[in-house]
């Protein structure tokens, strides 16, 4: 059973008590985009084996989104954060790198 | 004017531990910046409390303040005082981006009392009530079986479950049969 810290309301929230709200860190394109960009947002989606960052909402809680990096092979919570954010912040990144120095996502590494 | 009556209009239930539903109670959800100075000054002005801090709740001497989420808070008072509650928040929240809403007809409160208490809670809910975790003053957020619900633990250790009123025939099931004499657990 995946346990989340909910940022907002720093309860230790259980799954059933979260909703999973897909990947993190999405940037919209919307009208005057490229028909690639588009796509890109709409559909090309990360599915790593390792480490991965997602959006999760605190919905039987206090509603409020936020951010959590984990990894999906060894099932290591990194730690959870804002969602008021572009990018996962330095502590949550240095956290990843002291257990799994190479890693990178997306643009961030 | 229709006569206003409670989801469950009072009813109750004794088990190993005792469950009521508390009937009509004046309900405002408010919600706007917790921190800003005139939060706190309408919060004062309509219970008496002071601004609760994270998951806590406040008495004052009109009313109850409860910490909802880092924007909302549910402020209790007597049904009967509701609209007039409803009425200072407004005015003394009139300048700031700020919501206050009567919801005290959609919502059913339940009072969970007794040696046991805990276990009855904790039979619904994915939440540590243990004494240590969770005590008088303590509010959660959470769900009980499938819906959503918060509770609350008095000074006198008894608890208060708040739920939407289209499911409150359902929690109160749900606390009726955890309630239930031959379920005890004994375990808080
Ligand atoms: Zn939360």
């Amino acid at each position: 059973m995946l346990t989340l810290q909910c940022p907002y309301c720093g309860v230790w929230a259980e799954e059933t008590e979260l909703h999973a709200e897909g990947e993190a860190h999405l940037k919209r394109f919307g009208p005057g985009s490229s028909d690639d960009e588009f796509e890109g947002y709409l559909f090309m989606r990360e599915n790593p084996k390792g480490v991965h960052f997602e959006r999760w909402r605190h919905s039987n809680g206090c509603g409020k989104f936020f951010h959590a990096a984990r990894c999906t092979m060894t099932l290591q919570v990194f730690g959870t954060y804002s969602a008021q954010t572009l990018e996962p912040p330095q502590d949550i990144k240095d956290k990843i790198s002291a257990v799994q120095p190479n890693w990178s996502w997306r643009e961030f590494s | 004017m229709s006569k206003a009556v409670s989801a469950l209009n009072g009813a109750s239930f004794e088990g190993f531990v005792k469950v009521e539903e508390t009937g009509l109670r004046g309900m405002i959800t408010v919600r706007g910046d917790l921190d800003g100075a005139e939060m706190s000054a309408a919060v004062k002005a309509a219970t008496g409390a002071q601004m609760p801090a994270q998951r806590k709740v406040v008495s004052g001497d009109k009313g109850v303040v409860a910490w909802m989420s880092p924007d909302e808070l549910l402020v209790v008072v007597d049904y009967a005082e509701v609209l007039e509650t409803v009425a200072t928040l407004t005015t003394a929240l009139a300048s700031s981006h700020a919501l206050v809403a009567n919801v005290s007809d959609a919502r059913a409160v339940y009072h969970v009392s007794g040696e046991g208490s805990r276990d009855v809670l904790a039979k619904l809910a994915p939440v540590d009530f243990g004494k240590d975790a969770f005590g008088a003053g303590d509010i959660r957020r959470s769900r009980f079986a499938q819906v959503p619900a918060a509770v609350w633990g008095n000074e006198d250790g008894s608890f208060e479950v708040i739920c939407f009123r289209s499911v409150a025939q359902y929690v109160f099931d749900l606390l009726k049969v955890s309630a239930a004499r031959g379920g005890e657990v004994g375990f808080h």
